[in-house]
C-alpha cells in the first residue's frame, strides 16, 4: 500500500509517495537520493542513520515514513551550507574523529543533539549533579555518544571532538 | 638497502583529503552511487544447515506487483567457472551451510524485493550437519599450507625432551572466539550489465581492491578483465571481509545479467553478513613453554586446532608468530583443521597474528608468574638476535625498546605484586608484545601525469579508512620533489592502473613503492621542468626487493584493568601501546589506525563473541544488539606512541604497515592484567564476568 507524504529535508520540501512499509531512512536514501544518513544495521542498533528529526537526534531506520508526514529533518549534509562546516564537523576533521567515514554523519548528528541536550541541562546515566549545569566531561560525552557504533574505533578522538565543538 | 626519501610532506599531520565529504555524508559508498532507475535485489538464504533444495515455489513471489526477476538454483545461468565453491552461486541445489544463498529476487523497490524473497516456499531434503569444533575430532587434518603461504607445521629440535628436562614449564590450552568483521557499511554492490557495450559489466562494489575484485568476477562469469569495470572510491570499513569478493557480489552480478540495462542494487542486511562475508575462526591453542630459572626459553610450541568450511578451505596461520617472536633452541608450530558444515571463514584484521599473539603472550605471562620474573624482563631475555624461523637478520627490530619505552610511559614499575584493591575494585596491569610482518605485494602500477604545474597520480588502490587518499599524495610529493598541494592522487577504479588488495598492511609499502618508481621514471624522462601531458609509469616490482632480511613491525601494549569485587564487572581505564613500525607517513591518520586496532583488540578481549549454536549450525547472536563491539563508553584512555624508526631495508619510504599491528597482543595484555588484578587466569576469550566470579576472593 502506498501513501503520499510531505517531508522537509535539509531545508527543502518534498512531496513523495512511499510504501507504508518504507522507513524514513529508506525514504531519504532510496526515494529522495539523500544518502547522508547511513544504513548499518536497519534495527536501531548502530546509530549510523542518526539525523535531527524535528530538532532531536533520532534513529530513522526505526521510523516509518508514513508516520512522519510533515516532519522536518536535518541530515549531516544539512548542518551547514555547501562549502562550510558545522563546528561539530570541523572538530571531527581536526581531531581525526573517523576513519572509514560510514558512521560519521550519524556521529555528527548525534553530537549536535548531545550538545543541545547538555545545553538544556538534560542529565544522563552518569550525571552526578542532577540540579546544576551538565559538564562536558569525558564520561558524560562517552555515555551520550555510546549509541553510535564506530567499528574503526575512533572513540578516543570522537570524545574530544564533541568537547571541542561544545566549548565554542 | 635503499636511500630513504627525504621527508618533506611525509611526516606531516595533514587532515584527510576526503574528510569534508565524510563529515557531511556526501562521500558515496557503493550502494549510494547515483544510478538511473535502479532495481533492488534481496537474497534468499537456506534455512537448513546441510542437505538439498528439492523445490522452490516462486509463484507467489512472481505474482507480486513490481517483481522483475526471481533466480533460483533451478533457473539461474550457468557460470563459466565454479572452481571456487564460494562463488558457485545458485549452481547446485546442494546446501553446505545454513544461510547459504539459494536465490535472489529483483524488484522495483527494496520493500517488494524483501517481501517476495520471504514469499518463496522452499522444500528441502535435510541431512544431519556437523558444526562443532573439538580437538578430539577424528577428521582433523593438516592443510597443505596455511594462509599467506606459510608451511602448516614447523619443527626444530625436540620440544618434548626440553619439556621433560626444563626447570620450569608451562603447558596450557588457550582459546580465541569466533569473531565477525562487521564493518559498519554492509557489503553492498550495484551491478549494471549492458550487453554490447565496450565494457558490458560495471560494478560499484564495496571492496578493499577493485582490481582483485574484477579478476574474480571476470573469471566466474567468463569475461575478459577489460569487459569489467569496478569502482569503489570509499569503503565503509572492511577489516579483511572486503578483501575478497564474497558470494553476494556474484549474486548481484547474476541478478543484473538477468535485467540488462538496469542497475541492480544489493546491500546485505547485518544479519545476512554473519553467514556470507567471512569471519575469524575460533582457535584452540595448546601452548608449551620450557625455560631455565632465569627465564630463557628452552622450548616453545603451539599446536593449533581451528575450523574451516567443508566447501572451501581457509586455514588461519595462527601458529606463525610463534615461529619468529622469541629465541628458543626447540620450537614447534602446527595447524590442524576441522572441516565443518559452517559458513566460510576468511580474513579478519591480522589473520594469524591476532589470535596467534593470544596464547603465546598469555603463556609467557604464566611463565613469568611461575618464575617470579617481571613479564617485561622475561620478553627481553628471550630477544632473538636473528629471525629464529629463517635465520635472516632483522631489517629492524625494536621490540625491546618498545617494551622499555612503554614501561616507562605507563609507570609499569609501580604496578606492585598484584591483587591490589581500591575500594570495591581490584586493580591490575598486564603487558604483551605485538607484531605484524611487513609485506609488499607483487603487482601494482602507478602513473604520474603533469599538467600546468600540477601532478596527477593514478593507481587503483583503496582507502577503507586507512588514509590512503591523504598519504599517497604525501609520498608522491616527496618522490616528485613537489608541493603536496600540487599533487592529486586518484584511486578506487579499475580505470586506473592495477593495484593490489588493501590487506596484509601492505598498501603503503606496495602502492607507495609503485608511486615512487613512477615519480622517478617521470623525473628521469622529463626532468624538473616537464611539459603538459608528460606521463610516466612505474611498477612495484622495479623497487628493490628485500629478500635478505626478516621485516616486521613490533610493539608492546600495556593494559590497566579494574574488576569489581562483588559483580566481576571489568573496566579498562588505560591501554597504552608503543610501536616500532618504520617511518610514519602521517601521524594524524597513523595514530587513528593504531588506536583503532588497539580498541578492536580490547573489544576482542572483553566484548566480541559470535556464539555458534551447533544444534542448528548458525551464529545465534547475529546482529549488533547481541554481537557486542566496544562502544564509546568502553574506551577511557587509549594511547598509541611510536619510536622514530628508520628502516632502510623495507622500502624507500622506510615505512612498515600499521593497519593491523594494533590488534595483536591486546587481548593478551588485558587477560594478563585481569590475572594481576584478581589472580584469575582466563584462558578463553572473551573475558566475561562469569569466568571471573567463581575465582574472586
Amino acid at each position: 500500500m502506498d501513501a503520499e507524504i510531505s517531508l522537509r529535508v535539509d531545508g527543502e520540501s518534498h512531496r513523495l509517495t512511499v510504501d507504508t512499509r518504507t522507513t524514513l531512512l529508506d525514504a531519504l536514501r532510496e526515494r529522495l537520493g539523500n544518502t547522508s544518513p547511513k544504513k548499518g544495521c536497519d534495527h536501531g542498533q548502530c546509530g549510523a542513520c542518526t539525523v535531527l528529526l524535528d530538532g532531536q537526534r533520532s534513529l530513522i531506520c526505526l521510523a516509518l515514513a508514513v508516520a512522519h508526514d510533515g516532519a522536518e529533518i536535518t541530515t549531516a549534509d544539512g548542518l551547514a551550507p555547501a562549502g562550510e562546516l558545522h563546528p561539530v564537523q570541523q572538530a571531527f576533521l581536526e581531531q581525526d574523529a573517523f576513519q572509514c567515514g560510514y558512521c560519521t554523519p550519524g556521529q555528527v548528528c548525534s553530537a549536535v543533539g548531545v550538545l543541545d541536550e547538555v545545553a538544556r541541562g538534560w542529565p544522563s546515566h552518569v550525571t552526578e549533579d542532577l540540579t546544576g549545569d551538565v559538564e562536558l566531561s569525558d564520561a558524560e560525552v562517552s555515555e551520550r555518544m555510546s549509541g553510535n557504533l564506530c567499528r574503526c574505533a575512533a572513540y578516543e578522538n570522537i570524545t574530544p571532538a564533541v568537547q571541542q565543538a561544545g566549548a565554542r | 638497502m635503499t636511500d630513504l626519501l627525504e621527508p618533506r610532506a611525509i611526516g606531516q599531520s595533514l587532515v584527510r583529503r576526503d574528510g569534508e565529504q565524510k563529515v557531511r555524508g556526501t562521500a558515496t559508498y557503493a550502494f549510494e552511487t547515483p544510478v538511473e532507475h535502479p532495481a533492488y535485489a534481496h537474497p534468499v538464504q537456506a534455512t537448513i544447515a546441510r542437505g538439498r533444495v528439492t523445490a522452490m515455489d516462486t509463484a507467489a513471489a512472481q505474482a507480486l506487483d513490481g517483481v522483475l526477476a526471481v533466480l533460483t538454483p533451478f533457473t539461474a545461468e550457468r557460470l563459466a567457472s565454479v572452481e571456487d565453491a564460494e562463488y558457485a552461486v545458485l549452481q547446485s541445489p546442494d546446501v553446505a551451510f545454513r544461510g547459504q544463498l539459494i536465490g535472489v529476487v529483483v524488484a522495483e523497490t527494496s520493500e517488494v524485493a524483501r517481501q517476495a524473497a520471504d514469499a518463496i516456499a522452499v522444500t528441502y531434503a535435510e541431512q544431519p550437519h556437523d558444526s562443532e569444533l573439538r580437538t578430539d575430532r577424528p577428521d582433523l587434518y593438516a592443510p597443505e599450507q596455511v594462509n599467506a603461504g606459510h608451511p602448516t607445521d614447523v619443527v626444530d629440535g625436540d620440544v618434548e625432551a626440553a619439556m621433560r628436562s626444563a626447570e620450569v614449564t608451562v603447558d596450557h590450552t588457550y582459546q580465541t572466539q569466533m569473531l565477525h568483521n562487521n564493518p559498519i557499511e554492509p557489503h553492498a554492490t550495484v551491478a549494471l550489465w549492458e550487453p554490447g557495450a565496450d565494457v558490458p559489466l560495471t560494478l560499484w562494489d564495496s571492496t578493499q581492491g577493485v582490481h582483485p575484485d574484477r579478476a574474480a568476477v571476470s573469471e566466474v562469469f567468463g569475461l575478459d578483465e577489460e569487459q569489467v569495470r569496478v569502482v569503489c572510491p570509499y569503503v565503509g570499513g572492511g577489516f579483511g571481509s572486503k578483501g575478497n569478493p564474497h558470494a553476494n557480489v556474484m549474486l548481484t552480478t547474476m541478478a543484473a545479467r538477468a535485467l540488462p540495462g538496469r542497475p541492480v542494487k544489493l546491500a546485505l542486511t547485518r544479519q545476512q553478513m554473519f553467514f556470507l562475508t567471512g569471519y575469524r575462526t575460533p582457535t584452540i591453542q595448546r601452548m608449551q613453554l620450557a625455560a631455565d630459572h632465569r627465564g630463557r626459553l628452552q622450548a616453545i610450541a603451539i599446536d593449533v586446532v581451528e575450523q574451516t568450511s567443508k566447501v572451501k578451505e581457509f586455514a588461519e596461520q595462527t601458529g606463525v608468530p610463534t615461529r619468529m617472536m622469541y629465541a628458543s633452541p626447540n620450537r614447534r608450530s602446527t595447524h590442524r583443521l576441522a572441516p565443518l558444515d559452517v559458513p566460510i571463514p576468511s580474513w579478519m584484521r591480522a589473520p594469524g597474528e591476532c589470535p596467534g599473539m593470544f596464547g603465546p603472550e598469555v603463556a609467557l605471562d604464566e611463565l613469568a608468574v611461575e618464575l617470579g620474573i617481571d613479564p617485561v624482563r622475561l620478553r627481553i631475555v628471550n630477544e632473538p638476535e636473528v629471525d629464529p624461523d629463517t635465520g635472516k637478520p632483522w631489517s629492524s627490530r625494536h621490540l625491546v625498546e618498545c617494551l622499555r619505552d612503554g614501561a616507562h610511559r605507563f609507570d609499569w614499575d609501580s604496578r606492585g605484586p598484584g591483587r591490589r584493591r581500591e575500594g570495591d575494585w581490584f586493580v591490575g596491569c598486564g603487558v604483551a608484545s605485538s607484531v605484524y610482518p611487513t609485506m609488499r605485494q607483487a603487482t601494482s602500477t602507478a602513473t604520474v601525469r603533469h599538467s600546468n604545474g600540477r601532478y596527477t597520480v593514478e593507481i587503483g588502490a583503496a582507502d577503507l579508512g586507512t588514509g590512503a587518499w591523504t598519504i599517497l599524495p604525501q609520498i608522491a610529493a616527496d618522490a616528485l620533489d613537489a608541493d603536496v598541494a600540487d599533487v592529486e592522487v586518484r584511486i578506487g577504479d579499475t580505470r586506473y592502473p592495477t593495484a593490489s588488495v588493501a590487506g596484509g598492511s601492505s598498501g603503503t609499502n606496495t602502492w607507495g613503492s609503485a608511486i615512487v618508481q613512477a615519480a622517478r621514471e617521470f623525473r628521469g624522462k622529463y626532468g624538473a621542468d616537464p611539459r603538459d601531458g608528460d606521463e610516466a609509469s612505474g611498477d612495484v616490482d622495479q623497487a628493490s626487493p628485500n629478500e635478505d632480511h626478516a621485516a616486521y613491525a613490533f610493539g608492546a601494549q600495556f593494559a590497566e584493568v579494574r574488576v569489581h569485587a562483588d559483580t566481576g564487572e571489568i573496566r579498562l581505564p588505560r591501554l597504552l601501546g608503543v610501536f616500532a613500525c618504520g617511518r610514519i607517513i602521517n601521524p594524524r591518520t597513523a595514530r587513528s589506525q593504531l588506536i583503532g586496532g588497539m580498541t578492536m583488540g580490547m573489544s576482542m578481549a572483553l566484548h566480541e563473541n559470535s556464539v555458534f549454536d551447533t544444534r542448528i549450525g548458525q551464529v545465534a547472536n547475529h546482529d549488533l544488539a547481541e554481537y557486542h563491539i566496544s562502544v564509546n563508553a568502553d574506551v577511557q584512555q587509549i594511547e598509541a606512541h611510536w619510536l622514530d624508526e628508520h628502516d632502510p631495508y623495507v622500502n624507500v619510504m622506510g615505512a612498515k604497515g600499521i593497519g593491523e599491528i594494533g590488534i595483536t597482543g591486546t587481548a593478551a595484555a588485558v587477560v594478563n592484567a585481569v590475572h594481576h588484578a584478581t589472580g584469575v587466569r582466563v584462558r578463553s576469550l572473551p573475558v566475561t564476568l562469569d569466568k571471573l566470579l567463581p575465582g574472586l576472593p
